[in-house]
């Protein structure tokens, strides 16, 4: 079955002429169309245009990727097509430009299938705060497939295409990835072009991919990652070969466990499985340490100052006048404003805007917004030591597996509490990636693995290396063979 | 931290998000709860420490000072929700 493919062997098979890109490409559109809306993972399908595409790639066409379908997280901006970030206000919103991410990864050869539904700009961890509704678990759709690139991971998991882009602000690609038994990784902070990636914290997102192994992975990211001159922060640092990282190899790398994230609150169901997964990086010839992160328990309260925040900044610009959702009838530009913003943003877009316009107020920006820039440096430099010491941590990726729809309530701070373990690599601005290492009660669980800030070849080495011993990365959910 | 109806509107406008009453009413008590959590800040000794506005502690980099050709405004108020004679329409500000 083509979808049981990896990258490499589909890429392989078109060159050989075996498969056509056609025929990949029509493949993955009957599984979206078995699969796509039971799920709920795509907000927009592009079936006529991707047929078209994929007829065009030939045996000889050059690009690394030429002739692999795509899902691409509906926060990038793809020209001519619907790009809604999850929400009413982008709801009628067709791009006029390619984001730098899908400009490289369509010169590479992919064919985008489709758009992943997502939580309204990238707000949230479960999925839930999509104004096209929730995105389904494949593994058990009674959950959450977590987010807030939900419909990216639930696409992948359940083979509705071989990789998918997706975001991460403070755990949005690994946690996902984590809860829908893939693996995704999130580079470092400027390794991958923000430019048109819709902004939500311009100083934590990040752009990454989805794919069912860690070398799949490194196929999607070499073609994403590269400096552009478009996006200030982008970093002009040459991007290595990933694939040709990896060796397998991890004798002799040092891997710390952080005690913070192993304390009270992970699970005991989850810790086994971690336990475990560390265990086989152990026989593999890893040295395992123990490390402190000692601020670790700043990491939530540190976020949600910085990210509304700068979600307030961000979002200022969505009013009504350019493009987006436009109220009826308004009577003055007040009344433009106000009720464009009022009924075009979801109830979770509202509250971390109106955090952030809080903390950046006038009488409480120092007590706030600079207090948190500087316990933000207190959980960077704890990393900066650990890897002084370490070459890499390993640790879960959340407390406990998926959690069922509907479950948080509308309780935003439960939700929250639970992206203890995946904020404070994105404050730090290292590089972060979930590799499946198991199941708890027939939900996937992710472990973590964290670099030193533009070590993704490090990173995607040792997930390689666990998915040369391990199969559970090669597991379907039942329905989705 | 316990913000009032008031408190909470005060933020709305600065944000320029309508809501109504109830709404108001409830973002008091998520908002709240939301900065109880942020309080934890308030414990940790952060004398001496430079805050971190970025991760890489990157400079802007400043692009030539060049001025480039204005392109595409069709395309781009293709999208807007009302222009005329290429700007975009709003209501009247000034009576």
């Amino acid at each position: 079955m083509i979808h049981e493919k990896s990258i490499a062997e589909i890429v392989a098979a078109r060159g050989t002429g075996d498969l056509s890109a056609a025929e990949v490409t029509a493949h993955f559109q009957r599984r979206i169309e078995q699969f796509a809306g039971g799920l709920n993972s795509l907000i927009t399908r592009c079936d006529e245009a991707a047929r078209h595409q994929a007829g065009s790639i030939g045996s000889d066409a050059p690009g690394a990727l030429a002739g692999i379908p795509i899902v691409h997280k509906d926060i990038f901006c793809t020209k001519g097509v619907k790009t809604s970030c999850g929400s009413r206000m982008l709801d009628n919103f067709i791009a006029p430009y390619d984001a730098t991410a899908v400009e490289k990864l369509a010169a590479a050869g992919t064919v985008m299938l489709g758009k992943a539904n997502m939580d309204e700009f990238a707000m949230g961890s479960s999925n839930e705060n999509s104004f096209y509704g929730p995105v389904k678990n494949p593994w058990n759709t009674a959950y959450v497939p977590g987010g807030s690139s939900g419909g990216s991971a639930a696409a992948v998991a359940a083979g509705l295409a071989p990789a998918a882009t997706g975001t991460d602000t403070g755990g949005s690609i690994r946690q996902p990835a984590a809860l829908c038994g893939v693996t995704g990784i999130k580079p470092t902070y400027g390794r991958v072009s923000r430019y048109g990636m819709i902004a939500f914290a311009s100083s934590l997102d990040q752009g990454g991919c989805f794919a069912r192994s860690a070398e799949d992975c490194a196929a999607v990211l070499g073609a994403m990652a590269g400096f552009d001159p478009r996006d200030s922060t982008s970093v002009n640092r040459e991007v290595p070969d990933y694939s040709a990282a990896l060796t397998g190899d991890i004798k002799g790398l040092k891997i710390g466990l952080p005690a913070e994230y192993f304390a009270a609150g992970l699970q005991p169901a989850s810790r086994a499985v971690i336990d475990k997964a560390i265990a086989e990086l152990e026989a593999l010839g890893a040295e395992i340490v123990e490390i402190g992160l000692p601020h670790t328990d700043l990491a939530v309260s540190t976020y949600y100052v910085v990210a509304p925040a700068e979600a307030s900044s961000n979002l200022a610009r969505f009013d009504g006048v350019r493009y987006g959702y436009r109220c009826d009838n308004p009577v003055n530009l007040e009344d433009l404003y106000t009720r464009s913003r009022g009924e075009g943003f979801g109830k979770e877009v509202q509250r971390r805007i109106m955090i952030g316009a809080y903390v950046l107020s006038a009488g409480y920006y120092d007590a706030y917004y600079l207090k948190a820039q500087k316990t933000r440096r207190l959980i960077a430099r704890d990393f900066g030591q650990a890897f002084e010491q370490v070459d890499l941590i390993a640790a879960p990726v959340t407390q406990a597996p998926a959690f069922k729809l509907g479950e948080m309530g509308d309780d935003p701070v439960s939700m929250y509490l639970n992206d203890v373990y995946t904020l404070p690599a994105s404050l730090a601005g290292i590089p972060g990636m979930s590799v499946p290492a198991g199941f708890v009660d027939g939900l996937p669980v992710g472990l973590q693995l964290l670099a030193p800030w533009f070590e993704e070849a490090r990173l995607l080495n040792a997930g390689h290396a666990f998915q040369q011993v391990t199969d559970w990365h090669r597991q379907r959910p039942e329905g989705f063979e | 931290m316990s913000l009032t109806a008031d408190d909470v509107r005060n933020v709305a406008r600065l944000a320029r998000l309508g809501a109504d009453d109830a709404r108001i009413a409830e973002y008091a008590g998520e908002l709240s709860n939301i900065l109880d959590v942020v309080a934890a800040l308030e414990k940790a000794d952060t004398d001496g420490v430079l805050p971190m506005s970025h991760p890489l502690d990157l400079t802007a980099r400043l692009r030539a000072d060049e001025a480039l050709p204005v392109t595409e405004r069709d395309l781009f108020q293709s999208i807007a929700p009302a222009t005329a004679d290429g700007v975009y329409l709003v209501p009247k500000v000034i009576e």
